[in-house]
């Protein structure tokens, strides 16, 4: 896309307007996030920038946002809720949603659209209509408002996210593996273990960041499926967001963005590295 | 020729395996093995998202029709309303005596509010007339017919004799009404009062009930104590059960409020879905809803219109972005793609609240567009709790969703394409209005759908910047849950919802192939 010497004025115009567009609309995508992390450290109690912060007084900055966020109880229970839920559907999902899409890979499946369409039809359906399903369903069964509720609703919405990323992962897998691996004197369980699973793990582990995150960032199903005992940091987030909106939300949202970014590292690098593994292995 | 064939295949017989079994029975087999193994892998996760997730939709599309609660809490009324014909006027004496046996029993179940709050979705006002009469209906002058019964023969205040002469089926069988009261307030003391039938006091409803059998059928059978009472009921002192309901509550005599519990009285209604679409359900059939209620249409249309709004400045903002993604070198688009990527993987929440906190009228936004002047300080833009809040948040938040399927599909594209249309003569504009783009538009139609599925559903952020006018209808839906309690209609509103998206996922799954779903 590098401009050709013999371009016209017009043709330079274009070229550079466009990448000025272009840059604006990264500058959409981007800035909100990165403007809250300053503001996060406002010393005063507002949402913009105060005259100290511009000029970068000193004064101006404090941490008693994120003190708050570490003292107060109000946070600090949803915190440890979060910590709680999100761990344990992620297990659940990944366990059960590794197995199916090894079921799913293998060559003659029958109904495999059937299937495929009901694994992932978590992600399609609206989050209002699976809260509100959820909702009727688990108060019929006695589930609804505890812990193991929100579990299970959690796991269900991540498992098509490891679906997606574990079949994915297989479609690059050379069955030729463990068929040699079975005929060197290897069990099913030890050939998966030994030689399916190092191989797939990066699929793996991607699509359970995945199902961590969908987890850790839900909030319509908690509100519905939980109650106050499972209030989730999201859910403290919503509240705080629609009544009384107080700057540690901020700080908390700092937090938050720098978790994402952590995560959205170790799946680019997971990502790259199966690439390479694909690269290497034949076929 | 073929006998020859014939004879060579007798005698080396089909192919075998080597066990001795056919080769095509034993691969077959073996192809039913590699099933089953498949099937017993996938089963766990398939029973799993079945119990979780696929029976609780299909409890909320049950919920939309179900309407069990009228017929359950008054069976007696919704028979007798059955014989009722003139329905300009209120209805006989039998649905109000009907009416008062079934509020009886509700009120001391204390289920009596929950079918008039029921009732209340289809007329105003029918709740607090319910809740008032469950208190009033035990403070009715039917006492007179239980102090006449028992002035007749004092047996007839003793509970065992109420029930030796309920055993009998002769007299069940003669006095209708009465073994029906019986049974219900036998029913209601065990149950409700947790006491001994044969010790309580019958109640003065099961009275009013022997009363209305005796003198309408009359008794001829060989009970001495029944024959007696049969006589003298002519003379009795009576009280009109109209009049007592229409002590408690003038609403009584008006027929509308009959009318509404005769048409919801089947087990299964379409009134949910019906109101959902702005209509309801009436004895002379289905009719628009009045002028004040319409609120449905207008908030399924305006949750379509400002989905393809943001649909719309998805593709807008999303093309440019995706076009420069797969055209620079891999080096430098990888990097770039970070951002796209980052706002992908951030919470929603912290997002939202991005948004929320920039766009206040004290925000950062308002305070730069003072700063530059192009806004008086006194007369900062309203850009939050409004439709154009909800528009510039849920684009931002839907972005990546657009742009990610686009830059997977014009990946694909050849450069040369559009080499060879300039190196015929193509202007800049031509090579790719006619060669690039149509290449692009499978891109446009995946990122235009998957945009389009999560906008219709969305409740976080319309709830958040939305304000008023800004909501979905999803956050009807919610309300509906949480506050009104109209959960068939929340049920209603949301199967509708649900039948949409799932005809468009059809439509993804068509065009774009759920398995061609990309993360990342």
């Amino acid at each position: 896309m590098s401009l050709p010497i013999y371009a016209s004025t017009g043709q330079k115009i274009w070229y550079y307007s466009f990448r000025v567009i272009c840059g604006l609309i990264f500058f959409f995508l981007i800035a909100p996030i990165i403007t809250i992390i300053p503001l996060s450290f406002n010393a005063e109690d507002f949402f913009t920038f105060t005259p100290e912060m511009l000029r970068l007084d000193p004064e101006g900055y404090s941490l008693q946002h994120y003190r708050d966020f570490f003292t107060n109880p109000d946070w600090q229970q949803p915190l440890w809720n979060s910590v709680k839920i999100a761990p344990a559907a992620t297990l659940l999902s990944v366990s059960l949603g590794t197995l199916a899409a090894i079921g799913l890979s293998q060559s003659h499946v029958p109904f495999k659209g059937a299937i495929m369409a009901i694994l992932i039809s978590p992600m399609i359906v609206p989050l209002i209509i699976s809260a509100a399903g959820m909702y009727f369903f688990y108060s019929r069964i006695g589930l609804q408002g505890t812990y193991l509720g929100v579990v299970l609703a959690h796991a269900a919405l991540g498992i098509p996210f490891v679906i997606i990323t574990v079949t994915a992962t297989l479609v690059g897998f050379d069955k030729s593996l463990t068929r040699a691996s079975a005929n060197l004197g290897a069990d099913p369980v030890t050939t998966f273990f030994r030689v399916q699973m190092p191989l797939i793990l990066p699929g793996v582990i991607s699509g359970g960041l995945f199902a961590f995150i969908t987890s850790f960032d839900e909030v319509v199903v908690v509100l519905f499926v939980g109650s106050a005992g499972q209030k989730t940091l999201p859910w403290q987030m919503f509240i705080g967001l629609r009544e009384q909106i107080s700057p540690t939300i901020l700080a908390v949202a700092t937090i938050l963005v720098i978790i994402s970014i952590c995560l959205l590292t170790t799946v680019e690098l997971l990502r790259r590295r199966s690439e390479r593994l694909r690269g290497m292995s034949p076929g | 020729m073929t006998d020859a064939a014939a004879q060579t295949e007798a005698k080396s017989g089909p192919v075998l395996a080597a066990d001795g079994r056919p080769l095509k029975a034993s691969l077959r087999r073996a192809l039913r093995a590699q099933k089953m193994r498949a099937l017993l892998l996938i089963a766990p996760l398939l029973l799993f998202i079945m119990i979780t997730f696929i029976l609780p939709i299909a409890d909320m599309l049950f919920r939309s029709v179900e309407n069990q609660i009228v017929s359950e809490t008054l069976p007696r009324t919704v028979v007798a309303l059955e014989d009722w014909e003139d329905h300009d006027q209120p209805p006989s004496e039998d649905v109000y005596a009907a009416l008062y046996y079934d509020l009886f029993e509700a009120a001391e179940f204390r289920i009596h509010s929950r079918v008039g709050s029921r009732l209340n979705y289809e007329m105003t006002g029918v709740s607090s007339l319910f809740r008032q009469s469950g208190r009033g209906v035990g403070r009715f002058d039917t006492d007179i017919y239980t102090d006449q019964f028992a002035e007749l023969d004092a047996d007839w205040a003793d509970p065992r004799v109420w029930a030796t002469l309920m055993e009998d089926e002769s007299v069940r069988a003669a006095l209708p009404e009465t073994a029906s009261a019986y049974d219900g307030w036998v029913n209601v003391t065990i149950e409700a009062n947790e006491d001994d039938p044969l010790e309580e006091d019958v109640e003065d409803y099961v009275y009013t009930a022997l009363y209305r059998d005796l003198a309408a059928r009359g008794y001829d059978g060989s009970s001495a104590m029944l024959s007696e009472a049969a006589e003298a009921v002519g003379a009795f002192e009576t009280v009109s059960l109209r009049e007592q309901f229409a002590e408690i509550d003038e609403d009584w005599l008006d027929p509308a409020v009959f009318e509404t519990i005769w048409v919801y009285s089947p087990n299964y209604t379409a009134g949910y879905f019906l109101t959902a679409v702005d209509l309801q359900l009436t004895a002379d059939g289905i009719e628009p809803q009045s002028e004040d209620l319409r609120v449905y249409l207008t908030l399924f249309k305006r949750t379509m219109f400002m989905s393809l709004v943001i649909m719309g400045s998805c593709v807008l903002l999303g093309y440019p972005i995706a076009f420069l993604l797969a055209n620079l070198p891999m080096r430098i688009s990888n990097i770039l793609l970070i951002l796209v990527l980052l706002p992908f993987w951030t919470s929603l929440l912290v997002r939202t609240s991005a948004w929320k906190v920039l766009l206040q009228q004290q925000g950062v936004i308002n305070d730069i567009l003072v700063w530059i002047g192009l806004v008086a300080d006194n007369d900062r833009l309203a850009l939050i709790n409004n439709q154009t809040g909800t528009i510039i948040a849920m684009t931002h938040i839907l972005l990546p969703f657009m742009i990610l399927p686009l830059y997977s599909v014009m990946q694909t594209i050849p450069p040369s394409y559009v080499r060879a249309a300039k190196s015929l003569g193509a202007t800049d504009w031509t090579a790719f209005w006619r060669v690039y783009f149509p290449q692009s538009v499978p891109g446009i139609g995946a990122g235009c759908i998957l945009v389009f599925i999560l906008a219709i559903g969305y409740y976080i952020t319309p709830e958040l910047v939305g304000g008023r006018t800004g909501t979905f209808i999803s956050n009807r839906i919610a309300y509906h849950i949480s506050t009104s309690l109209n959960w068939g209609l929340a049920a209603a509103l949301g199967s509708i919802l649900l039948i949409l998206v799932l005809a468009l996922y059809w439509a993804y799954d068509r065009i774009v192939g759920i398995d061609n779903v990309k993360l990342g």
